[in-house]
């Protein structure tokens, strides 16, 4: 529509519709924002119109702002993909077509995908009739324009159409497929492969066999390796569609040929899907197939390609066939895991660390033991901190198995080594196991060998670290009780009340903060309440305020006499404090505790 | 730690790259997925020693001895082998740079086999997977001793006197440019060096190829644009287009403006813009060198792709526009004063003073003040408020002072419009009511029905 002379004054305003106005007011705004905030109403504006002249007047607008930026357009994509019931229903929901169409074939990707999106959605509340009529001819244009933009988009618009058109489109369609396939610009042979997949599902069995096939085949040794890679994918559900006895001749020639391409992009992504492609074609292929490709990747001259085959060992061994799963494991698998334990490079070894202890489970008692244990021992002394890590963090997996015993006097120094790291996220990663590793280890181990970490950890210069080991020492004495905490930690903890720094006092209130619920309120009265009420009269404001918000916490825990004839006076006086922020935090105390 | 200097410090923080430079040891990588098994070389006699009926021969069994492919990574197998293979590609590069009628039809493929070999490979990942070329040290070629000696070789190759396109055309194809433009992506320099001065010599020496690759660069920005956002390599390829584009005859093919327009202007908003900003902004001048009346589109465009955010992309956006303004023609100059004035307005009440600094320094240039000077009724309505207002308000003092000069070149060219302009402004700022919204005089006079009309 284009705009118009307002009629003379005369008629009533009507304030109903005001703030529609100022949306669509707005639509045209200067100012990016303004508009993108009216597009996102848009749907607001469409009710307020009414389906008919959303349709008559709304949309023919929309499509004409299809030269906005890429923001507005982004927006106005994913709306009209919501669109179906503000222009009156499926019966008309081809009227979105236009807009959207243009949408397709806009350069940015972002919006270009959003529109497809989009487009698939709306396909599905098109009629057959509809489909045909005004759907496919669409997917026909992009299929066919100029740009490569539009051909793009097409690709990801074949496989919503296709189930439900007659068998004569079907072949149109299967046939601007093809043509999209051995597309000029790498760019769309690209967006085609990686809908081989997603297309193939939707095809009849004899179409998969003569037409995706030989796409597959041809896009699979691609001159352009971007292409190649993305036909791995469809590999996945092209072998998943196929009769077992298919798969031998149709896939696993361009599957063994991805498995050794020259291309490291290739063959890692073999390694990525590995555990996929297994389940897709069945054990019989893997055991003659797969394992020597696996074996290939764990020892590819490319660490990228490696460290993805590393992340890959566990899940493959599960997946392997019972009967000769052990066999394969031992012979096969196992001397390339122990050469990647002494790789050279620290992804490989960490990506091998974060899924080894799982194949404990897989072999039992006697071959952990025996030829894991090594392994485990050789990791946990690895120079690479991520390594150690990863280890330390799957320990659970062999915990089930063989008992952590076996693993504890090595154990200890990678603990306290890591515990002692430079980089603070290392010694952050560590805190967050020791709960588990608590668990697993018993009180007395605990009590003899880490509990002094834990405790140095609270005067740490770092405070995501000191705030991290507060909240540790609440998950153990969650696991330890409250008598354990009474004995061990809360001495320590109140003994640093007295420290001469006060970033280490009031460390002793965020961990009163953290404790008193799980110690309860006997040792929270008699022994942390005492100690916070002393604080109260710290020199350092920062120390008094947190007494304020400690008390507050804490409150819950007391019973209302403790709160009545200690709380209370603590926190008048504090709220009378010179320090703005005590005062503040004082009263909210106050208030929280209902003590005003 | 000493390595870190006094400025280096003064804001508090280390440069990324002072802090990496301290731990970081030149780093290098390779990829060659070996599928030959390793034999020992043996070395052969010198080409110069054999007489001429075997020299050919001989020729030939070294090339042959050049497919053998190292290790590099490893540096300490196969050294002997290495330095035989190192000494004969010195050898070889001698050989076809010095020597006329060496280059019989049947050295070709043994030639083109030798150099797809070595250098056809697929590039290694990147050691540092948030590479920044800007601030880290690239990862170099390990096999370099050699690679690049088979480059030299290439390059020789190409050169040679003797060298015929008809029969080179057969190994030198779609197939082989497609691959060399492919390493483009090295993150040696080195590499890319020698690879522009190769694709440069094919392009001139290889009619049919031209247009093929063109298409391939083409692809390659596109992906780069709206796909990977990484390419080591634009900077070469686009100092290649632009002495490409220098060639084109007039009028230009479709083709080309749909890469200006598709290509080289989207182009501007990749993330690591300022890696390749000086060839892109000389691609594009050299267009509209060529054809004028792309100029509006041009200017269009970047004003459509202006930096929202990235202060240091807008100094280089200005700079760029500065370039087209040095060539603008005046009529063309008229279609685009509005929209790009009203950029330029912003630009100078930028607070970053880098910013509002390069877009004030128009007014040091001669050519624009004439061209500002003929339009001056429709350019200094346009900047005065912001200029004002930037005379009072800026933080920084050389902006201020820059601004004051600017005005006062503008007041001299047209003064009378200049009092108007400050009266009425000074009006504006006093009554200080604000404007109405139009809307709400106007939905006064409307039904509900009549509104949508209205307002679309």
């Amino acid at each position: 529509s284009v705009e118009k002379e307002a009629p003379g004054g005369g008629a009533d305003g009507d304030d109903s519709l005001y703030p529609i106005a100022v949306l669509i007011d707005e639509l045209r705004n200067e100012d990016v924002q303004l508009r993108l905030n009216s597009i996102k109403k848009l749907s607001t504006i469409a009710l307020a119109l009414g389906v008919e002249r959303t349709r008559t007047e709304l949309l023919p607008f929309l499509t004409d702002t299809i030269y906005d930026e890429d923001e507005v357009l982004l927006a106005l994509a994913e709306q009209l993909g919501n669109f179906t019931m503000l222009v009156g229903g499926p019966e008309y929901v081809h009227c979105l077509l236009p807009p959207l169409e243009s949408l397709a074939t806009v350069e940015e990707t972002v919006v270009r995908d959003k529109a497809v999106e989009s487009l698939r959605k709306i396909s599905q509340e098109h009629s057959p009739v509809d489909l045909e009529v005004h759907f496919e001819p669409l997917v026909k244009r992009l299929a066919s324009g100029d740009w490569f933009t539009s051909r793009t988009s097409a690709c990801g618009l074949f496989s919503v159409c296709y189930p439900r058109v007659s068998s004569t489109v079907k072949a149109e369609i299967r046939q601007h497929f093809r043509t999209l396939c051995s597309d000029d610009t790498p760019m769309v042979r690209r967006a085609a492969a990686s809908k081989l997949g997603e297309f193939a599902k939707v095809l009849e069995l004899d179409y998969v066999k003569s037409d995706i096939i030989s796409l597959f085949t041809a896009l699979a040794s691609d001159e352009q390796d971007s292409v190649r890679l993305l036909a791995v994918e469809a590999c996945v559900s092209i072998a998943t569609l196929l009769p077992q006895e298919d798969l031998e001749t149709l896939v696993m020639p361009t599957l063994r040929q991805a498995a050794e391409d020259k291309s490291w992009r290739v063959r890692y992504m073999v390694a990525d899907k590995f555990s996929e492609l297994q389940k897709a074609v069945g054990p019989e292929i893997t055991k003659n197939d797969l394992v020597p490709a696996f074996q290939n990747l764990l020892k590819d001259c490319e660490a990228e390609v490696r460290a993805a085959a590393a992340n890959k060992v566990k899940e493959f061994c599960e997946n392997l066939p019972e009967d000769s799963r052990e066999t394969i494991i031992m012979t096969h698998i196992l001397p390339c895991v122990k050469e990647l334990v002494s790789d050279t490079n620290q992804h490989v070894k960490s990506a091998l660390a974060s899924v080894i202890m799982g194949l404990s489970t897989i072999l039992g008692k006697d071959n952990t033991v025996e030829h894991l244990l090594p392994l485990f021992l050789a990791q946990l002394k690895d120079e690479c901190p991520e390594v150690r890590l990863n280890i330390i963090s799957n320990l659970d997996c062999v915990n089930e198995v063989i008992g952590i015993r076996q693993l504890s006097q090595s154990l200890l120094p990678a603990i306290v080594e890591l515990a002692e790291d430079a980089k603070w996220r290392v010694r952050l990663a560590i805190i967050e196991y020791m709960p588990l590793l608590a668990g697993q280890l018993g009180v007395e181990f605990f009590d003899e060998k880490l509990n002094t970490l834990c405790m140095a950890w609270l005067i740490d210069h770092v405070y995501a670290i000191r705030e991290a080991a507060t909240c540790n020492l609440m998950k153990l004495v969650e696991k330890f009780g409250a008598e354990w905490a009474q004995n061990t930690i809360v001495p320590k903890v109140l003994g640093m009340a007295n420290d001469p720094n006060y970033l280490h006092r009031m460390t002793t209130l965020f961990c009163i903060n953290s404790l008193s619920e799980a110690c309860g309120q006997e040792i929270t009265t008699k022994q942390m309440l005492p100690v916070v009420l002393k604080m109260s009269n710290d020199q350092v404001a920062n120390v008094r305020f947190n007494v304020a918000k400690s008390l507050q916490k804490i409150g819950p825990v007391l019973d209302s006499s403790a709160l009545q004839t200690e709380v209370k006076p603590v926190l008048e006086k504090l709220a009378t404090d010179t320090d703005m922020d005590v005062k503040y935090f004082a009263q909210e105390a106050i208030s929280v505790l209902a003590l005003a | 730690m000493s390595a870190i200097s006094a400025t280096e410090k003064v804001d508090g923080f280390t440069r990324k790259s002072m802090r990496k430079a301290q731990k970081q040891k030149k780093s290098q990588g390779s990829s060659q997925f070996r599928t030959q098994a390793l034999t020992e070389l043996s070395p052969l006699p010198q080409l110069k020693d054999a007489p001429s009926t075997e020299q050919q021969e001989l020729f030939s069994q070294k090339l042959q001895q050049c497919c053998m492919l190292f290790d590099f990574m490893d540096s300490v197998t196969d050294l002997k082998s290495k330095e035989i293979k190192r000494a004969t590609l010195n050898e070889l590069v001698d050989y076809v740079s010095t020597n006329r009628g060496v280059l019989v039809e049947t050295a070709y493929p043994e030639i083109s086999n030798m150099i797809c070999t070595n250098i056809f490979r697929t590039l290694p990942p990147s050691d540092n997977p948030d590479f920044d070329p800007e601030e880290d040290e690239p990862t170099l070629e390990a096999s370099w001793p050699h690679i690049q000696l088979v480059y030299e070789f290439l390059l020789r190759f190409l050169e040679n006197p003797d060298f015929q396109p008809s029969i080179a055309k057969r190994y030198i194809d779609q197939k082989f440019v497609l691959q060399l433009l492919e390493l483009f992506d090295s993150e040696d320099p080195r590499e890319r060096d020698f690879l522009k001065t190769v694709l440069h010599r094919i392009y001139g020496k290889f009619l049919g190829l031209r247009a093929f690759i063109r298409k391939q660069i083409n692809n390659i920005f596109l992906r780069f644009i709206y796909e990977t956002d990484h390419f080591n390599g634009v900077a070469e390829l686009l100092e290649i287009l632009g002495s490409i584009i220098n060639g084109f005859a007039l009028p230009l093919k479709a083709e080309h403006k749909q890469f200006l327009m598709k290509v080289l202007v989207p182009m501007h908003t990749a993330k690591g813009l300022a890696l390749f900003h000086a060839q892109l902004a000389y691609c594009v001048v050299q267009f509209l060198e060529k054809d004028p009346i792309l100029t509006e589109p041009v200017i269009r465009g970047l004003l459509k792709f202006w930096p929202k955010t990235c202060s240091q992309k807008e100094v280089m956006y200005l700079g760029e526009i500065e370039e087209i303004l040095d060539v603008i023609e005046p009529t063309q100059f008229k279609k685009i004063q509005e929209p790009l004035f009203k950029q330029i307005s912003r630009c100078v009440a930028n607070p970053h003073f880098q910013v509002a600094e390069r877009a004030l320094y128009f007014w040091n240039n001669e050519y624009i003040l004439s061209l500002i000077e003929e339009n001056i009724d429709k350019v200094l309505p346009i900047m005065f408020g912001s200029l004002y207002r930037i005379s009072k308000e800026h933080w920084n003092p050389t902006i201020v002072a820059l601004v004051y000069n600017v005005l006062k070149t503008l007041m001299e060219m047209n003064s009378t419009l200049f009092d108007e302009l400050t009266a009425s402004y000074k009006s504006d700022r006093q009554r200080c009511v604000p404007c109405p919204s139009l809307i709400l005089t106007c939905i006064q006079n409307l039904t509900g029905v009549q509104l949508w009309q209205n307002w679309i």
